[in-house]
């Protein structure tokens, strides 16, 4: 079974992230990017897949500018097979982004696609559920423990009331959350293999898909500043503040 | 956040300064590509940084501790990290691919190198002697010592130990008295005493490669009369499996004053331990195994002594960079005091000009003493790898002037930079559950082991700067004097304050390399009386020359890089570091200079009654 983990290049998350002076983005020039967490974790489920003998071929396909393809070299690094770069100048938005992931699925034939179920950068979580439509196949998102047999893949999600265990039929489309698995450290004999690991490289025209922003980004700003904390008197205040002030309660 | 590698500079410097660019031409040094050596510095920065940075302080608090039967445990968490750095297979990075490793330059390694020891200085020993061994062993072995101990070594999955220090052998090696014994066998029987035994007894490996300087009984006294022979904890069975326990066994460890974590272990050898028994003559001892030829072992040492000197002196580099990366986290935090000029409320202390002048003392020393360790590493990888003959000969001369250099001015800076570092702590800078004492502590045997200071700077004045008349040193501060001009030509107000600063430090390098040269015969005690000052004159210019074409390079990337470089603080903050140091630490040489070419009268005068 060949498993697909689509990537996303980041800013690090140890970034402090700025807003770009125009107010039309956050600012990436100069600013340490890399693979997103949660993509990470996708990417170390696939290994175990694969170590477990259950994948036989894992697939990195990432999408966007040129040097998306370090992030591929990561996930490569990691232990990925092969890697695919979709390349573009584009700003992508989550339905772009799934319709080229379609397109690649179509061409792979994956028996499963993993990928984080969300990006740190714009938290869109969006991108998994659009291609498992797109594709017509079953999705579990959220996923903190993954063990697939018999075509089936068996997922326990986590979700607002606790944890949800389902069971779908392969292909699937499967995203993962943060407990999933702890990543592994990419080791020096990785980082130097993966430098021989192919990597593909489309265009979206290439793949028939026009990656057209749909959404129009008007401003971006910083949140508003946290305002310094009051004393109350007492609980009446509190319960007061809580409920007609802070509107919580 | 304990220890964030400082990717970015490491980076700039071997690409910049070093030129990775040109290095990855080399034959043998192909793989070395920019992505490459990216991709390695951000993955071994993350292992560093989150594996063995937090185990630092709890290792010093914990300490290695012996037990009644020699055994030695390490603090929690060392064993399993140690394992997680074998597996990622980061003790192979500069060794031959033959034996398991990845046969990277040593410009790469160098980088590790100041990544593991700023995260974790006691941790970070125990493959840093391993290295030594390892090279050892593949520079003077046979090939069935190769074969035997290496491919286990490069894994980690056995570590490697130095054995030198006698209780009356320290900084003079030739009286050493430890006996080895020729059997028939062609093995030997080896007794005696071994002190100061870096990580010479631990639980995180399954065996101890030690290796040991002793005498055989015909030879002649002296450093002629010394040999070298591979000494294993549990001998190896001819299928590689594990067999005997040898006769060498860890009589105690020390109480330092850092580095606690590590073992500095006693070692005995030949005390009717172990499984070995006695040799078929009857003599007791440890089972061990000659390398290279009898009475050269101290000339074998030598050519470990370069790469291990060379590492203590990236030891230097990274302890003072995490002193400072902890001083600055402190600065930004630490509210005391209205700003001199006035301010409505109290301040971060980092708004307080002295302690800018301290931070900016630490930032640019490091850098400085990085970029010059960068640099000779690269002289290093041309020495071995450039297809022209007399371009190997002048990097390895270039190389070995500034070993001592680098073993001796970052590890005297370092304790400058961590002193500092606990001063911008104030008073919680003298509690140690701060954590900056520790730098401290810690760094204090850096301008010790591997040669006190004062080795490194007889080794730069006698082997490096006389013996060749001072062409050496003469020719770096040619380069020296290039970089001037370039600088000269810039109409940057920065870099003409660097300009003269460094004119006037290179000519008081050049006078005391004329001074050294010229009074080795006439007047040799005066110029060993400065010759500390003489190391780090030649430290501080070499430094400063440094951070200058780093400015330079930073100007060039701000006048006509890309947007994004245009636009980048690192190339700003890169060009205030380099004018910070020539006004604060390239006028040292002044004084420097005074010390060394007209001090020697003070320094001698007394007659010992008089102490």
């Amino acid at each position: 079974m060949k498993v697909l983990v689509p990537v996303k290049r980041v800013v690090d998350y140890n970034v402090k992230v700025r807003v770009k002076a125009d107010q039309t983005g956050v600012e990436t020039a100069n600013v340490k990017m890399s693979m997103n967490p949660f993509d990470e974790i996708a990417v170390e489920e696939a290994m175990r897949l694969k170590e477990a003998g259950i994948a036989t071929e894992v697939i990195a396909v990432s999408c966007g500018v040129a040097a998306c393809g370090e992030t591929l070299r990561t996930a490569l690094a990691i232990g990925a097979d092969r890697a695919i770069l979709v390349e573009t100048d584009a700003d992508l938005q989550p339905l772009a982004v799934a319709k080229l992931l379609a397109a690649v699925c179509k061409k792979e034939g994956p028996g499963l696609v993993i990928l984080g179920k969300q990006a740190i950068d714009d938290d869109a979580n969006q991108t998994g559920q659009m291609l498992a439509a797109l594709m017509g196949w079953p999705q579990a998102t959220f996923a903190s423990k993954v063990t697939i047999a018999d075509g089936k893949a068996q997922v326990t999600r986590e979700v607002d009331g606790g944890l949800e265990t389902i069971k779908i039929n392969l292909p699937a489309i499967v995203t993962t959350d943060l407990r999933l698995n702890e990543p592994r450290y990419v080791t020096l004999p990785n980082i130097m293999k993966a430098k021989k690991k192919p990597m593909e490289n489309h265009k979206p025209a290439d793949l028939g898909v026009d990656v057209a922003p749909r959404l129009k980004t008007l401003k971006v700003t910083e949140p508003p500043k946290r305002s310094a904390g009051i004393k109350v008197p007492d609980i009446k205040t509190l319960v007061d503040k809580l409920k007609n002030e802070a509107k919580v309660i | 956040m304990s220890y964030v590698a400082p990717v970015k500079d490491m980076k700039f410097v071997i690409k910049e300064l070093a030129g990775l660019n040109t290095l990855n031409q080399l034959p043998g040094c192909e793989d070395a590509t920019e992505d490459t050596v990216d991709a390695i510095l951000e993955e071994n920065a993350k292992f560093c940084g989150d594996v063995l940075a937090p185990l630092n302080w709890s290792g010093d608090v914990e300490h290695s501790v012996r037990h009644a039967d020699g055994s030695v445990t390490t603090p929690k968490g060392f064993k399993e990290a140690f394992k997680q750095f074998g597996e990622g297979g980061w003790q192979g990075l500069h060794h031959p691919v033959d034996f398991g490793g990845q046969g990277l330059p040593k410009l790469v390694a160098t980088t590790g190198i100041e990544m593991i020891n700023s995260a974790n200085l006691s941790f970070a020993l125990c493959p840093l002697l391993s290295d030594g061994a390892i090279e050892a062993i593949l520079l003077t072995g046979t090939e069935q010592q190769r074969a035997t101990y290496l491919p286990n070594m490069v894994s980690a999955k056995w570590t490697g130990t130095m054995n030198l220090t006698e209780p009356q052998a320290g900084s003079d090696l030739s009286l050493v008295r430890s006996r080895a014994v020729p059997q028939p066998d062609a093995s030997y029987r080896i007794s005696g005493q071994k002190i100061f035994i870096t990580w010479g007894e631990h639980d995180m490996a399954e065996n101890l490669v030690h290796l040991v300087l002793a005498r055989t009984p015909t030879a002649p006294a002296g450093v002629k009369g010394i040999s070298l022979f591979i000494c294993p904890k549990f001998l190896v069975n001819p299928d590689g499996s594990l067999g005997k326990r040898n006769d060498v066994f860890c009589a105690s460890i020390e109480h330092k004053l850092g580095i606690k974590a590590s073992p500095t272990a006693v070692l005995v050898f030949g005390d009717g331990k172990g499984e070995v028994g006695v040799g078929a003559d009857g003599t007791a001892g440890a089972v061990g195994y000659l390398v290279g030829e009898e009475n050269r072992g101290l000339e074998y040492m030598f050519i470990m002594m370069n790469a291990a000197r060379f590492a203590v002196g990236m030891q230097g580099v990274a302890v003072a960079e995490r002193a400072y990366q902890k001083a600055v986290s402190f600065a930004r935090d630490r509210v005391q005091g209205r700003a001199v000029e006035g301010s409505a409320a109290a301040v971060t202390i980092i708004h307080h000009p002295d302690v800018r002048r301290m931070l900016m003392t630490m930032r640019a020393l490091t850098e400085a003493a990085r970029a010059t360790g960068y640099i000779a590493a690269a002289a290093s990888d041309a020495a071995h790898h450039h297809p022209d003959a007399a371009v190997r000969a002048d990097n390895q001369a270039f190389y070995e002037y500034l070993v001592p250099i680098v073993k001796g001015f970052s590890t005297e800076m370092s304790l400058e930079v961590a002193s500092l570092g606990v001063q911008v702590h104030g008073g919680m800078g003298f509690i140690e559950e701060t954590g900056a004492a520790q730098y401290y502590r810690d760094a204090r045997i850096l301008t010790i082991y591997e040669g006190t200071t004062a080795i490194q700077a007889n080794d730069l004045v006698g082997r490096k700067t006389a013996r060749d008349g001072g062409k050496t040193a003469k020719a770096i501060i040619a380069q020296v004097r290039s970089t001037e001009a370039e600088l000269a030509a810039s109409n940057h107000a920065d870099l003409k304050v660097i300009c003269d600063q460094l004119g006037r430090a290179s000519k008081a390098l050049e006078d005391a390399v004329e001074f050294v040269a010229g009074s080795a015969k006439s007047d040799i005690r005066a110029v060993y009386a400065g010759s500390v000052p003489y190391l780090m004159l030649a430290g501080v210019v070499i430094g400063g020359w440094n951070m200058a074409r780093a400015a330079l390079v930073a100007q060039a990337k701000i006048a006509a890089g890309t947007e994004a470089e245009k636009r980048d603080p690192f190339y700003a903050a890169k060009i205030k570091t380099a004018r910070f140091y020539a006004d604060h630490i390239l006028t040292r040489a002044g004084g420097l200079r005074a010390s060394i070419v007209g001090g020697a009268e003070g320094v001698l005068a007394l007659s010992e009654e008089q102490f």
